[in-house]
């Protein structure tokens, strides 16, 4: 079963890197991973889904120095975010086929010429999923995803265990990829 | 004061109270080998290759409990140390690596004796810095040092380019608290886990303690001990938690696992509780997973969180630091007998003695086990013992039983051949006394055999005790039981030990007779100003008994024959 973990860590260079190296080097199957800066830039937070145990993987997170909160959150309710740019082709018979699917699934069409369409679609995995299945036989040409974001409902958060970045001299650089 | 990077680094290890450092230089580092020349006190020992520095620095923490020091330079220099590293990571020994970097302006351009360091040690470091700015040198050291010592202990790298170690900068050293957010060791136990483990413990009939490296580390051993008097409870050792306790006490089973003693594993496959103290259910301890402790409840004490339910999954996790666990047991434990118990381990351990190579009559030959034996009457059963790794090293392990904390040192999660005589280096220069042993094998020996320079260079009083069987003994022993005794690159043909230690200017003998073993080694004990050599010719063919398979049941171990059966 596809877990959820939410991971806040130090916005420093390696940081990614380490998180990576350490699903490797522990055999475990990342199915998506996004990291992105917070409210706070010396933080960063990833959102990390994966197809196995998620404990396991939790406190092999906490060996990391830069990790400094994780929690799997797959049984609390949360908001789940993921968006794909699908690139589909059209003819004048198909493009008003597309057009409709887009409303359907409150999709937005960010960029038209005569042959293609790009289509910006946001929600869940389940709902990507079945626009990119309907569009398929249409034709798709190319198409990305941001992986997953998650965050949970109410005032649940995750806290940063006030985690201040060290005082230091003027080259402290923030770049977490 | 305005300082150098180079200083910095320097001024900082004085502040950790470094008084010795191994290395090598090399371009990259070089501005800080400079600099060394204003710091006596600091005592720079040269090695003959970075693998060396890292063993020696690793024997010198596990034999201090202080921080190893390594210095290298940048590209193979720190290549070099990546044996060493992964050693001191799976064994949980603290060291800090100070490598050389090519300058900040050419990283990236495969420059000369350029390599990502940082890269290539992430995966065998607790943690590594490269430290691109002069103003983060005294901090960064300074976290190094202490993640390197605290929570579960292991090696730190600093990678830090050329023109960092020559850049100038006020020099202002952090005092104070050290603040990591995600670095924060556990160390109390939860009181409804302290309740359940009583629990168990009131309730078990077939107890027995598991006790490892965590024992040592922590410094728990007189409250294991405590605890297993109070409740006569017997108790087992990992092969790094030899010394943790007195291996002569008679709750005392010596080593379990793979060439553990029978009475150890059986007693753990037939307890009903066990209660695993600072250590990690590794795969040689357990043997088959589905088939191990079947009937036993197990309670888990251990510092990294990540331990917990790893290999085995467990009725009371506890994540903190042992003594200070215990030490919120112990006022709840009430005492206990388990007499039935105890009775049946004894019958278990008349059987082994029965078997034991050591109480038997073998002739004129010499067997490793009478050389391990004697060497533990003749040292008082009291030295600091280094192994390298193989047959010698279980050997080891099975009769030299420790006391004390610290007294045996030996990669066990690596299994790292060339450890033993650098390691020993090490201990003995941290020490500072002459009573470190280095037991190696012909094989591992000569791995790392060009640090019997560094041993003669710097008087090291280590004392090299050869277990010469003239082949890859373990795998040897692999192929005579799995790989019907296809001896395919396992014989070695080896040099004349004694002539290559004098050509170091190394004191040496060769020792072929039982009779020899003892006045041997009390010849290599009155030598206290430098290093020995004794060779040990010993029997080819003999295996370490008993031995679980990799991967078979733990009780299903294969015994050395009865003296009925056989004449050896």
């Amino acid at each position: 079963m596809k877990r959820t973990l939410v991971a806040l860590v130090e916005n420093k260079p390696g940081v990614l890197n380490r998180v990576a190296s350490l699903f490797r080097r522990r055999n475990f199957n990342i199915d998506s991973l996004t990291v992105g800066r917070t409210e706070n830039p010396a933080i960063s937070r990833m959102t990390i889904v994966v197809d196995a145990d998620a404990e396991k993987i939790r406190t092999q997170l906490y060996k990391l120095v830069n990790v400094i909160q994780v929690q799997d959150v797959t049984e609390i309710p949360d908001v789940s975010r993921d968006l794909a740019l699908i690139k589909v082709r059209v003819n004048s018979q198909t493009r008003g086929e597309v057009v409709q699917l887009c409303d359907i699934f409150r999709a937005h069409i960010v960029d038209a010429t005569t042959d293609a369409l790009i289509v910006e679609v946001t929600g869940d995995e389940d709902k990507i999923t079945s626009m990119t299945e309907l569009l398929r036989p249409i034709g798709i040409l190319e198409m990305v995803r941001t992986g997953m974001v998650t965050m949970t409902r109410g005032e649940h958060v995750l806290s940063p265990n006030g985690y201040k970045p060290r005082p230091s001299g003027n080259g402290y650089r923030t770049n977490v990829l | 004061m305005k300082l150098t990077g180079a200083e910095i680094i320097l001024e900082c290890l004085l502040r950790e109270g470094v008084d010795i450092m191994f290395g090598y230089p090399g371009g990259a580092i070089l501005p800080t080998y400079d600099t060394m020349t204003k710091y006596p006190q600091l005592r720079h020992v040269l090695v003959r290759h970075e693998q060396g520095a890292a063993h020696m620095a690793d024997g010198y923490a596990r034999a201090t409990g202080k921080v190893g020091v390594v210095i290298a330079t940048s590209g193979p220099g720190a290549t070099n140390l990546v044996t060493g590293i992964a050693t001191a990571m799976l064994d949980s020994s603290p060291i800090v690596c100070i490598t050389g970097q090519v300058p900040s302006a050419v990283i990236g351009s495969d420059a000369f004796q350029e390599t990502d360091v940082t890269g290539v040690t992430l995966p065998v470091t607790k943690h590594n810095y490269l430290v691109y700015n002069v103003e983060e040198l005294a901090y960064t050291i300074r976290e190094a040092f202490h993640i390197a010592r605290t929570g579960r202990p292991g090696p730190v790298l600093v990678d830090i380019p050329k023109d960092v170690q020559t850049a100038v900068t006020e020099f202002v050293y952090p005092e104070g608290p050290i603040e990591l957010p995600g670095y924060r060791p556990p160390q109390r136990a939860a009181e409804e886990d302290i309740a359940a483990a009583l629990a168990l413990i009131e309730s078990a009939e077939r107890p027995l303690i598991l006790a490892g490296h965590g024992v040592i580390m922590s410094g728990a051993g007189r409250e294991v001990l405590q605890f297993a008097e109070m409740t006569q409870t017997p108790f087992a050792l990992t092969l790094l938690g030899k010394g943790g306790l007195p291996e002569t006490h008679p709750l005392s089973l010596g080593m379990m696992g793979m060439h553990g003693t029978g009475h150890a594993n059986l007693a753990i496959q037939n307890a009903d509780l066990l209660l695993a103290f600072g250590m990690r259910f590794d795969d040689r301890v357990t043997g088959n997973l589905k088939t191990y402790a079947p009937n036993a409840k197990k309670i888990h004490i251990d510092i990294d969180i990540s331990e917990i339910h790893k290999n085995v999954r467990v009725d009371v996790p506890i994540v903190g630091d042992l003594k200070t666990v215990l030490g919120q047991l112990m006022p709840h434990v009430k005492p206990i007998e388990h007499k039935a118990w105890l009775g049946q381990i004894r019958d278990w351990m008349e059987d082994a003695d029965e078997r034991d190579i050591v109480n038997r009559d073998v002739g004129e030959r010499l067997f490793a086990a009478h050389v391990i034996h004697d060497m533990w009457r003749a040292t008082g059963g009291d030295a600091v013992v280094v192994t390298d790794v193989g047959q010698h090293q279980m050997w080891e392990a099975q009769y030299y039983p420790h006391q004390r904390p610290h007294t045996l040192l030996t990669s066990g999660g690596l299994g790292t051949m060339g450890f033993g005589m650098p390691a020993a280096i090490g201990a003995a220069l941290g020490l500072g006394g002459p009573n470190v042993w280095a037991i190696v094998g012909d094989g591992g020996f000569q791995m790392t055999l060009p640090e019997l320079g560094t041993a003669m260079q710097e008087r090291a009083p280590v004392k090299i005790a050869i277990i010469n069987n003239g082949f890859l003994g373990m795998v040897r022993q692999w192929q005579e039981f799995f790989y019907e005794e296809r001896y395919n690159a396992t014989p070695m043909h080896n040099p004349d030990f004694v002539k290559l230690a004098e050509a170091y200017g190394i004191p040496a003998r060769r020792v072929t007779r039982r009779e020899d073993v003892i006045p041997a080694i009390e010849w290599a004990n009155s030598i206290t100003d430098g290093p020995t050599l004794i060779d040990f010719v010993v029997e080819t063919h003999d295996l370490v008994y008993p031995m679980v398979p990799a991967g078979a049941d733990l009780h299903k171990m294969i015994r050395r024959p009865l003296p009925s059966d056989t004449a050896i």
